[in-house]
């Protein structure tokens, strides 16, 4: 076991891990913080996307002793600071861009990832750019209008409705 | 997973060392190796994590006009440098964006997946690969599925690309996996053509001799003209047969002579 320190939306944190232990277990599990998902565990999913140092990445797919002095930020760290929901979580909800909600957290911290790069994407980049988040319920249009609408675009219908 | 020690030197001396021991590995942005220890395909007692080794991430040009990137530059950076638009676009469609930002050049290389996509890059381009002991041509290293020349606990620290004047890489994705289930490079320089081929060989990434010669005569997709590209040695299987990924070369190296800027 080693030690390992971190700040986690914006609080500082730490913990033993083991070698093996991974980012989002001790997410979940050391600090509690369910809000990130595991959907496959086999790095193709998504649900488990967070930020490190600002860039997103699949917390299932990297140890937390690498998280070391980095900045993280998860599905938790989304919401206003009086706690109601930011704009991109309060436009999944406008536009229904979720059914059962488990591949949400990573939805979300995916569409931030893109629109701090690209501010106004086009319904393609997003969809592009979505490659490694699936989601099982929805058909994608809704997610693809949420994140049109949190980056203040008009929404034309999109592709394939 | 299998437990494991790990340690994060910060320099490639200490890196070599810890390597010295014999069931340590070297850990690059973990998007292959994390998913093989999970799956219990490798069980090293110790993991060498290369992430904390500044000297090694960057890109830069030497003197020769080549793109020099380091071993632990990730997939994005190589996607957002404007020298090499042949590379850029290739790295752009690794994986995923979460892939893209952890995923490195040097761990790609060196795993030599038979569908990897840089490799077909570094062919094309007669690349150098740069260790922590010596210097490697492509057409040297690469040496089959999952082989390279690579010695225990050798580390790739650079790889150095001449910049081709035009290029292009066609990536006819697997969409379950999304690697290539055929990729080609096409890659033209100073001194002829290149046409690196990855996803497609039993044996590998490799170089389409006949499709070089045509193309350095008349660099045109018309040039290829019957050449058909051999299904002797291919991969098939149940996303494809050898005639089908033979056929895929074809086309897809056509594309790219096209489409080379
Ligand atoms: C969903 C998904 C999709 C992907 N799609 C593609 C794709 O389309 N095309 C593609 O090419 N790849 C794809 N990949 C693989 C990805 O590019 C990996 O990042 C890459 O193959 C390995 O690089 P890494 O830095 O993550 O290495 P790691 O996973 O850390 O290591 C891989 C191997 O290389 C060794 N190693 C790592 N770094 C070094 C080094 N500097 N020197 C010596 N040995 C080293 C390790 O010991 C290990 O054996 C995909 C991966 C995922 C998860
Ligand atoms: S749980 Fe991490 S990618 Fe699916
Ligand atoms: S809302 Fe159920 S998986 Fe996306």
């Amino acid at each position: 076991m080693s030690k390992v320190s971190m700040r986690v939306n914006g609080r500082a944190v730490s913990g033993e891990v083991e070698g093996r232990t991974l980012l989002v277990d001790f997410l979940r599990n050391d600090q509690g913080l369910t809000g990130t998902h595991v959907g496959c565990d086999t790095s193709q999913c998504g649900a488990c996307v967070v930020h490190v140092d600002g860039a997103a990445v699949k917390a299932c797919t990297m140890f937390a002793a690498e998280a070391e002095g980095a900045e993280v930020t998860t599905i938790e760290g989304m919401a206003n600071a009086d706690g109601s929901l930011g704009t991109i979580q309060q436009a999944f909800q406008d536009h229904h861009g979720l059914q059962c909600g488990f591949c949400t957290p990573g939805m979300v911290m995916s569409a931030a990832a893109l629109l701090k790069d690209n501010p106004k994407p086009s319904e393609h980049e997003i969809r592009k750019y979505l490659e490694g988040n699936f989601c099982r319920c929805t058909g994608y249009h809704n997610i693809v209008k949420a994140i049109l609408a949190a980056s203040g675009q008009e929404m034309p219908a999109v592709a394939a409705e | 997973m299998y437990a494991f020690e790990m340690e994060r030197p910060t320099t490639v001396d200490e890196a070599v060392a810890a390597l010295k021991d014999e069931d340590a590995q070297a850990l690059g942005g973990g998007q292959t190796l994390i998913p093989t220890l999970k799956a219990r395909l490798a069980m090293p007692g110790k993991l060498v994590s290369l992430t904390g080794i500044d000297a090694i991430k960057g890109i830069s040009k030497d003197d020769a006009g080549r793109l020099c990137i380091g071993g632990g530059t990730v997939h994005r950076a190589i996607a957002e440098q404007g020298d090499f638009p042949g590379l850029a676009g290739l790295a752009a469609r690794i994986g995923d964006p979460a892939v893209r930002n952890r995923g490195t050049i040097g761990g790609s290389v060196a795993n030599n997946d038979p569908s990897a996509c840089y490799p077909a890059a570094l062919l094309a381009t007669g690349a150098t690969i740069v260790t922590d002991r010596r210097e490697i041509a492509a057409d040297d290293f690469f040496q089959g599925m999952f082989t390279t020349a690579l010695e225990e606990g050798e580390i790739v620290t650079e790889v150095k690309l001449p910049i081709p004047e035009k290029s292009n890489y066609q990536k006819f994705a697997q969409p379950a996996s999304r690697f290539p289930l055929v990729g080609v490079f096409v890659a033209k320089g100073a001194d002829g053509v290149g046409v690196g081929v990855t996803g497609a060989s039993e044996g590998g990434v490799f170089r389409w001799r006949e499709a070089e010669e045509a193309l350095s005569g008349n660099f045109s997709a018309d040039a290829l003209g019957d050449l058909a590209a051999s299904a002797d040695g291919l991969i098939g299987d149940m996303h494809g047969s050898a005639a089908y990924r033979a056929h895929l070369i074809k086309v897809l190296t056509g594309r790219a002579v096209s489409a080379a800027a």
